[in-house]
């Protein structure tokens, strides 16, 4: 999928952040994510993983260290579906094209395109207080993909959900990575999640958060939800569980 | 919201998945007879409870008329009927009551007209910017709590006794509720929201109209109804100093207060208390109107 000499989609080399408050949040954070690559990121609450999607975007600077980011557009999908109440399920997946004043036309047509592909096809004008939780973080999903992001940054989108809307999610979420080609950042709190939908998972320690551990998932795309089942996917799961444990 | 439009339009293909989560968007259906029923009962709660309280009230009205004071101070409270067959029944008395009105409104509207505009106006210049919020907030607080009779006679100094200082009176009790309430809705939008516009290197004024200021409008809403009645108050107020020019309602009160025309005082304190439940049953409904479709308070 990618070679040693392209380009990484992010990098980030010895990235360190304090806050003003005086808590370290990464500590020489070492991590680097290639194009067309999927990466989660697990690890203790509070130990900087978001911090890392904050820095990669811009939105915090880092206190020492580097990131570079070689993203032509850029993808981020927050905790919360973050949708405006009183914009309709349209007007809010249309909100980042506008903002990013793209043509009308155009937008209009990438709103439809993006809403099939989270399956809300037929919810255009319905309200967000209307949907569940689910089509809620479909909605804000599908608000990135109009961009057309080469990378994305997920921060714990699912963590909300049910598990079963979670597990859905997840495997629509496959299905536009395997379309689309994007690169990946992924933070979450959860394993068997983390495993299904990566090339590799990164345990993070507590804070000052940094990487000990970088582990390859071996299973080719498309990954069936079937997956989830099989003994290999629960060996792995077990492995970076058991890293969890140790922090 | 009309039914059809939930599920029909989803292809097949994701119709299952959308169908394993809750769709809250609810059918308005032909009417049942049980939701008839309970629409039935929520309006005579409604409007029958309130009309049973207007009930109560008279009563009790009546009870101090007849019982808790004698034939000699029966001037402070008339009985209910009084008042009607003077105050409103008496073509000359209504006329005057109803020019009384007329300017007592007029003094509301444009008080509460200039209030929203410096109020909401103020309001966005503190949002922008935290020193401008550090130097102005604490004199919209103390424009609140001056003893507005101790500035009357220096406005009447200024401005006469006409329309502007009654004015200046409304806008001043009107003021501090829509630079609160504004500030507060302005300030409401969550940190994520403010992330994702920053995320795309919005203008703060692209992020001021698209984001902070649609989610003020449910607090901006619920002050201009607190300010509503404060400008019939301060309307009212500043013409019972301004006893000169035009009568309005509250010139009207002193006026029969000081010649113990119970009846005719009532009238007016009645209008008053009218024009005030107008003003603020309008606010109530333009807010229903702008921000309904979206805002539900967690009380409904």
């Amino acid at each position: 999928m990618t070679t040693a000499t392209s380009a990484p989609a992010l990098r980030f080399s010895g990235v360190t952040k304090k806050f003003s408050g005086g808590t370290t949040a990464l500590a020489d954070a070492n991590l680097e994510v290639s194009p067309g690559e999927f990466v989660a990121v697990v690890g203790p609450s509070g130990c900087g993983k978001s911090t890392l999607l904050r820095i990669a975007s811009g939105l915090d600077e880092v206190s020492g260290g580097t990131v570079e980011v070689g993203a032509k557009q850029l993808g981020y999908v927050f905790q919360d579906a973050t949708l405006l109440p009183w914009r309709t399920v349209a007007q809010n997946v249309g909100l980042l094209a506008e903002l990013e004043k793209m043509d009308k036309r155009e937008r209009g047509r990438r709103i439809t395109e993006a809403l099939a592909l989270v399956g809300l096809a037929g919810f255009e004008k319905h309200l967000p207080h209307q949907l569940s939780g689910g089509m809620r973080m479909r909605t804000s999903l599908a608000r990135s993909l109009v961009l057309d992001p080469d990378v994305f940054l997920f921060d714990e989108p699912f963590g909300a959900l049910d598990e079963i809307t979670r597990e859905r999610l997840n495997d629509e979420l496959l299905r536009m990575f395997e379309l689309r080609g994007f690169a990946a950042l992924f933070i979450t709190h959860s394993v068997a999640e983390a495993v299904f939908l990566s090339t590799r998972v990164v345990v993070m320690s507590g804070r000052p958060g940094r990487v000990i551990a970088d582990i390859p998932v071996p299973f080719d795309y498309p990954r069936a939800p079937e997956l989830r089942y099989t003994p290999e996917f629960g060996r792995l799961c077990g492995e970076v569980s058991q890293l969890l444990r140790e922090l | 919201m009309s039914a059809a439009r939930t599920g029909t339009g989803a292809p097949a293909g994701h119709q299952e998945a959308i169908d394993t989560e809750r769709v809250v968007a609810t059918a308005a259906g032909p009417a049942l007879p049980a939701r008839a029923g309970r629409r039935a009962a929520s309006l005579g709660s409604r409007v029958g409870l309130p009309i049973l309280v207007a009930g109560v009230i008279i009563g009790l009205w009546y009870l101090v008329t007849e019982v808790a004071l004698n034939q000699y101070q029966r001037f402070m409270l008339p009985p209910p009927h009084r008042v009607l067959e003077v105050g409103f029944f008496t073509w000359g008395n209504f006329t005057a009551l109803m020019g009384a009105l007329r300017w007592t409104a007029q003094v509301t509207f444009i008080g509460l007209a200039i209030s929203i505009v410096l109020g909401v106006g103020a309001a966005v210049a503190m949002s922008q910017a935290k020193w401008v919020e550090n130097a102005l907030y604490p004199w919209a607080v103390v424009l609140q709590t001056v003893p507005i009779l101790a500035l009357t006679p220096m406005l009447s100094f200024f401005f006469g006794f006409a329309l502007t200082p009654r004015i200046i009176v409304a806008v001043i009790i009107a003021f501090f509720p829509i630079v609160s309430n504004t500030l507060f809705g302005l300030q409401s939008a969550d940190r994520s929201m403010h992330d994702l516009f920053t995320l795309h290197k919005t203008s703060r004024w692209t992020k001021l109209w698209k984001l902070q200021f649609p989610a003020a409008l449910p607090a901006m809403f619920a002050g201009f109804r607190v300010s509503a009645g404060l400008a019939v108050i301060g309307a009212i107020v500043g013409e019972l100093f301004f006893k000169q020019g035009q009568a309005g309602l509250g010139t009207n009160m002193s006026v029969y207060t000081s010649l113990t025309e119970g009846e005719q005082l009532w009238a007016n304190v009645l209008t008053a208390s009218l024009l005030g439940i107008v003003v603020f049953v309008f606010f109530g409904w333009l807010s229903r109107r702008v921000v309904g479709r979206w805002y539900l308070p967690s009380s409904r």
